[in-house]
C-alpha cells in the first residue's frame, strides 16, 4: 500500500492542498479510505492525521468504511422521486440483493442515496463508480445488474448506459453566439486590458450564480489588492437541486468558460487559475482536461499567452460531495484540501481567497458572458434583459413539462413564457432558484425572471397538481439538514429541528401551537445562520406556509397538544411480545 | 481623539483592528459568548454573540469594530434568540446538569441562567455519543461536546500540539482525537495543557478532581456569567 500511496502522492507533487484529489484515487482503488493510508498521508504530507480524518468524515463520496467494488448512487432529489426513483431503487435492490444503505456480503455492490446529481432533465439518474447513469429504468437496471454479476469493470460497460445528453432547447445571448477559440483573448489585448474590464463593467454584468453581485467591481477590487500572486476561481460546483446547465456549459463551451478565466486572470494579474469541479461531475474530468490541453498547444494557457508576455495556466480541482462547498469561502476552503466550512467574512476572497490571496470566484456562467462580452462589447450585452438585470439567464428546466433541458432568456422573461415553451400543463407551482429559492404558485405566473423578482442561480423545478406540496418540501428540507456543514448552532441544529418538525406536522402529529413553532424555528435558523446555507434552508417552508397555510392548518389535530411520537406506534413491539392486539393493548395519543 | 462604535446607545473608543467584541469586552460591556475566548482566534461558530450592526446581524466575535457602527446588543429579540440557540445546543447533546461534575462552574449553563432560559424548549436529540476515559489523567464526555472549538485551538494555538479535531457534518459533527487509536490515552496530551482546561462545559475533565467545590458553592451559583466573563476577559481587551 505504501507505495501506491507515493505513487499517488508522486503524481499531485506532494501538495497538502491537493488532498481531496489523493484521497479520490485511494477511495478508487480499495473501495475507502483505509487507516494505514490515513498513516501514510499523514506523514508524507505532514498534516496531523485529525485533518484527514476530519476530510473524508466531511465529504459523501469518502468513507472510512468500503464500500462496494461497484459502489452505485441514487439521486434523491425531488425530481427523481417524481420519476419513480423510490420504486427504481427498490428493485434495483431486490435484484441485486443489497439493501440500500449497506454494502453487499461479498463486497461487490453497494447502493446508497445521494443528492442531486445535476440529471435531473434525464432522471431518475445516478452514479456508478463516478460514471453518470441517466433515464433509468427496469430493462437498464437488469442489464446493469447482469453487468455487476458478471464483474464486468465499469469502463467496459457499454457506452450507451452512460449517455449523457444536453438537451439544449432555446438558445439566446450567449449560446447563440458562441465565440471562437481565442477570440476574447485578442479582443481584450487588442483594445487594452483596462478598457476590456472597461465594457464588461458597461455590460452590467452581475454574478450569475444567484447572488448577482457586479463582475466588473468584483474583478477590479482584486486587480487592485497588492499581493505576490492573485488567483482566479471558476465555481463548478453546481449542486443546487434541480441546476444542471454547468454541466452543458463545461460539456460543450468549456474553451469559452476557460477563455472567461483566462481574461479575468490578465485583468487581475493571476497566473493560476482553477475550475473547482463538483463530484459528481468527475466524468467531465477527461474531457476538461482535454480542452486544457489544447488550449495550451494553441498558446492560449501557458506561458506566453498570444505572445502578450502573460503567463497564466488552470488546474482542475475537484470536490467530493458537498452542496456547501458552492459557498465560496467554503470551495476555497475544499481547495485548499480542507472540510468546506464557509470562512468568517471579512475578509472577502477578492482580498483574501486561495491560500489568503486575492481570489475571484466565478459562475461557470459569469465566465461564458464574460469572454463573450470581451468580443462583442458591453452594450451587446446590456442592451438586452432589464434595468437592474442585464442580458440573459441560463436556466435548467425540469420536473413536470414535455422538454426539461437548456433554456436561455433574456432577463424579465415571465414565469407563464418559460412554462409555455417548455410545454408544462396544470401547474401547481414552480421552485425557481431550487430549494434555497422560493416556491411560486400558479397565481404568480406573471412574476418575471430578474433580480429585481425573482432572482435564480439557473434552477427552475416544475410541478404540476398532481403532486403534493409537503413531499416537496419535506424533500428540500431533509436535503439540508443532510447538507448542512455543522459549523454554526442555528444552521447545525435548527436544520435538524426543523426537519423533524416539519415530519411532525405532516405526519398528522402536529397540534395547535406546531405550525407557529415552525415558523418561528424558521425565521431563527434563516436569520442567525454563519452562511448561505442556512439563510436559506427554511425557505422551503416559508414560502409554502406563506401561500398556502390552510394546508399547514388541516394537519393540525384539533387538540391542544401533541407528543412528537406516536405512543400507539410506540407500543408495537411490547404487543408483538405479549402476542396481544385487544383494545386496552392500545393506548390513545393524548387523554380524551 | 480615539474612534468610536455605539452600542445601545452607549460611545465606546475602539483601536483599528478590534472586533466588536474585543472594544466591548474592554469597555465592559459583556456579550454573550460560548466559542470566543481572549487570546485566541476568533471562531464565530456559537452565534451567540450575534449583534445588530447597522440593520445586519454580524458576529461580534469576528466582526471588525468600524467608525460609525450602531450596534444593538441588549434587545428583547436579541434575548430572546440568544435563549433558543442556547437551547439549540442543550438539546443536542446530553447536558445532565444534576449529574454533572461542571454543574455550577459550567459556562453553558451560566450563559443558559443569564437568558433566563427556564426549559430546553426543543425536542431532545438524545444522541449516542461515548465517553473516553482511556486517559490516566482527563476525561472526554463527548455527551457534553458543543462544538466550540476551543480545545482545537487551545492545543494547537497555545500548547503546539494537535491533539484535538472536529470531525463529521452536519449534526454528526463530533470531537476527535488526533491519536492511531483515536484514544485520548495515545495523544501527547498532558494535564498542564491548555487544552485540559480550557472547556467551557464538562466534556472535557480533569480525573479526581471532582466535587472539590460543592455545589451551590460554584462560581455561577452566586455571580452572573457577565460579570465573571468580563473580569475575567477585560485585561485581554
Amino acid at each position: 500500500m505504501k507505495k501506491f500511496i507515493h505513487s499517488v502522492l508522486a503524481e499531485v507533487d506532494y501538495q497538502s492542498v491537493r488532498l481531496l484529489e489523493i484521497l479520490h484515487t485511494i477511495q478508487a482503488q480499495y473501495q475507502f479510505i483505509p487507516t494505514e493510508a490515513i498513516d501514510y498521508l499523514a506523514e508524507a504530507l505532514a498534516i496531523p492525521r485529525g485533518n484527514i480524518i476530519a476530510v473524508v468524515e466531511f465529504y459523501s463520496f469518502f468513507h472510512l468504511t468500503p464500500q462496494g467494488r461497484y459502489d452505485i448512487l441514487i439521486s434523491d432529489s425531488i425530481t427523481d422521486l417524481m420519476l419513480g426513483k423510490d420504486n427504481l431503487s427498490n428493485y434495483l435492490s431486490a435484484i441485486l440483493k443489497v439493501s440500500i444503505g449497506e454494502v453487499r456480503a461479498d463486497g461487490l455492490v453497494s447502493i446508497n442515496n445521494t443528492s442531486c446529481t445535476g440529471l435531473c432533465d434525464q432522471g431518475p439518474a445516478g452514479l456508478v463508480n463516478g460514471y453518470p447513469l441517466a433515464r433509468l429504468d427496469r430493462p437498464k437496471l437488469d442489464e446493469i445488474a447482469a453487468l455487476i454479476t458478471q464483474k464486468i469493470p465499469v469502463p467496459d460497460w457499454p457506452a450507451y448506459l452512460f449517455e449523457v445528453v444536453d438537451n439544449v432547447r432555446q438558445t439566446g445571448l450567449l449560446l447563440d453566439s458562441a465565440i471562437a477559440k481565442g477570440a476574447a483573448l485578442k479582443a481584450g489585448f487588442a483594445r487594452g486590458i483596462q478598457a476590456t474590464l472597461a465594457e464588461i463593467d458597461a455590460s452590467d454584468l452581475r454574478g450569475r450564480g444567484g447572488a448577482g453581485f457586479k463582475t466588473a467591481v468584483k474583478w477590479r477590487i482584486c486587480s487592485e489588492e497588492s499581493s505576490d500572486q492573485h488567483f482566479v476561481v471558476c465555481n463548478a460546483d453546481e449542486g443546487e437541486p434541480g441546476t444542471f446547465k454547468d454541466r452543458v456549459l463545461l460539456n460543450s463551451y468549456a474553451d469559452q468558460v476557460f477563455e472567461g478565466m483566462t481574461l479575468c486572470a490578465a485583468i487581475i494579474g493571476a497566473n493560476q487559475g482553477f475550475l473547482y469541479l463538483r463530484g459528481e461531475y468527475r466524468y467531465l474530468k477527461a474531457h476538461l482536461q482535454e480542452t486544457l490541453q489544447q488550449r495550451r498547444a494553441n498558446g492560449l494557457l501557458g506561458d506566453n499567452i498570444l505572445d502578450q508576455g502573460f503567463n497564466f495556466d488552470i488546474e482542475i480541482r475537484m470536490g467530493a460531495g458537498a452542496y456547501i462547498c458552492g459557498e465560496e469561502s467554503a470551495l476555497i476552503e475544499s481547495m485548499e484540501g480542507k472540510p468546506g466550512i464557509p470562512r468568517n467574512r471579512p475578509p472577502y476572497p477578492v482580498t483574501a481567497g486561495y491560500l489568503d490571496k486575492p481570489t475571484v470566484v466565478n459562475n461557470v456562467e459569469t465566465f461564458l458572458a464574460a469572454a463573450a462580452i470581451a468580443v462583442k462589447g458591453g452594450a451587446w450585452f446590456a442592451a438586452v434583459g432589464t434595468e437592474k438585470s442585464a442580458g440573459s439567464k441560463i436556466l435548467s428546466i425540469c420536473g413536470d413539462c414535455e422538454l426539461p433541458g437548456i433554456y436561455e432568456y433574456p432577463f424579465g422573461v415571465t414565469i407563464r413564457q418559460i412554462l409555455l415553451d417548455c410545454r408544462a400543463s396544470d401547474v401547481l407551482g414552480v421552485q425557481v432558484g431550487g430549494p434555497s429559492g422560493i416556491f411560486i404558485s400558479n397565481q404568480e405566473l406573471d412574476r418575471k425572471l430578474a433580480f429585481e423578482d425573482l432572482a435564480t442561480g439557473g434552477s427552475f423545478i416544475i410541478f404540476n397538481n398532481t403532486r403534493n406540496i409537503f413531499e416537496i418540501v419535506q424533500n428540500f428540507s431533509h436535503f439540508f439538514a443532510h447538507e448542512s456543514c455543522g459549523f454554526c448552532t442555528p444552521c447545525r441544529v435548527g436544520t435538524v429541528l426543523l426537519k423533524n418538525q416539519l415530519d411532525k406536522i405532516i405526519s398528522g402529529h402536529g397540534s395547535a401551537g406546531d405550525v407557529v413553532e415552525l415558523e418561528a424555528l424558521s425565521q431563527l435558523v434563516k436569520n442567525y445562520s454563519h452562511c448561505g446555507l442556512g439563510q436559506t434552508a427554511a425557505n422551503p417552508i416559508l414560502s409554502t406556509l406563506q401561500r398556502y397555510p390552510n394546508l399547514y392548518q388541516e394537519r393540525l389535530k384539533t387538540i391542544s397538544y401533541e407528543p412528537g411520537f406516536d405512543l400507539d406506534g410506540a407500543l408495537n413491539a411490547a404487543r408483538q411480545l405479549a402476542h396481544r392486539d385487544d383494545a386496552a393493548a392500545h393506548l390513545a395519543q393524548v387523554e380524551e | 481623539m480615539s474612534k468610536t462604535i455605539n452600542i445601545d446607545g452607549q460611545n465606546i473608543p475602539f483601536t483599528e483592528g478590534q472586533t466588536i467584541m474585543e472594544a466591548a469586552t474592554a469597555a465592559g460591556v459583556y456579550i454573550p459568548h460560548l466559542c470566543h475566548k481572549p487570546g485566541y482566534t476568533p471562531h464565530g461558530s456559537c452565534k451567540l454573540c450575534t449583534v445588530n450592526v447597522n440593520g445586519r446581524s454580524c458576529t461580534a466575535c469576528t466582526f471588525p469594530a468600524a467608525e460609525g457602527q450602531a450596534v444593538i446588543n441588549n434587545s428583547r429579540e436579541l434575548t430572546h434568540d440568544r435563549q433558543k440557540i442556547t437551547q439549540m445546543l442543550f438539546v443536542e447533546g446530553n447536558h445532565l446538569c444534576p449529574a454533572c461534575e461542571k454543574s455550577g462552574n459550567c459556562q453553558l449553563q451560566g450563559v443558559a441562567y443569564s437568558l433566563n432560559m427556564l426549559d430546553n424548549h426543543y425536542p431532545h436529540f438524545y444522541p449516542l455519543r461515548e465517553m473516553d476515559a482511556s486517559h490516566p489523567e482527563i476525561l472526554i464526555d463527548h455527551n457534553r461536546c458543543i462544538f466550540c472549538n476551543l480545545c482545537v485551538r487551545a492545543s494547537k494555538e497555545k500548547d503546539g500540539k494537535n491533539v484535538f479535531g472536529i470531525s463529521g457534518r452536519g449534526i454528526h459533527k463530533k470531537l476527535i482525537v488526533n491519536s492511531s487509536s483515536g484514544m485520548l490515552k495515545d495523544s501527547n496530551i498532558d494535564i498542564n495543557d491548555c487544552a485540559a482546561h480550557v472547556c467551557p462545559t464538562g466534556a472535557i475533565l480533569i480525573k479526581r478532581t471532582g466535587y472539590q467545590v460543592p455545589i451551590g458553592q460554584r462560581i455561577y451559583d452566586h455571580k452572573e456569567i457577565s460579570e465573571v466573563a468580563l473580569l475575567q476577559e477585560q485585561d485581554h481587551g
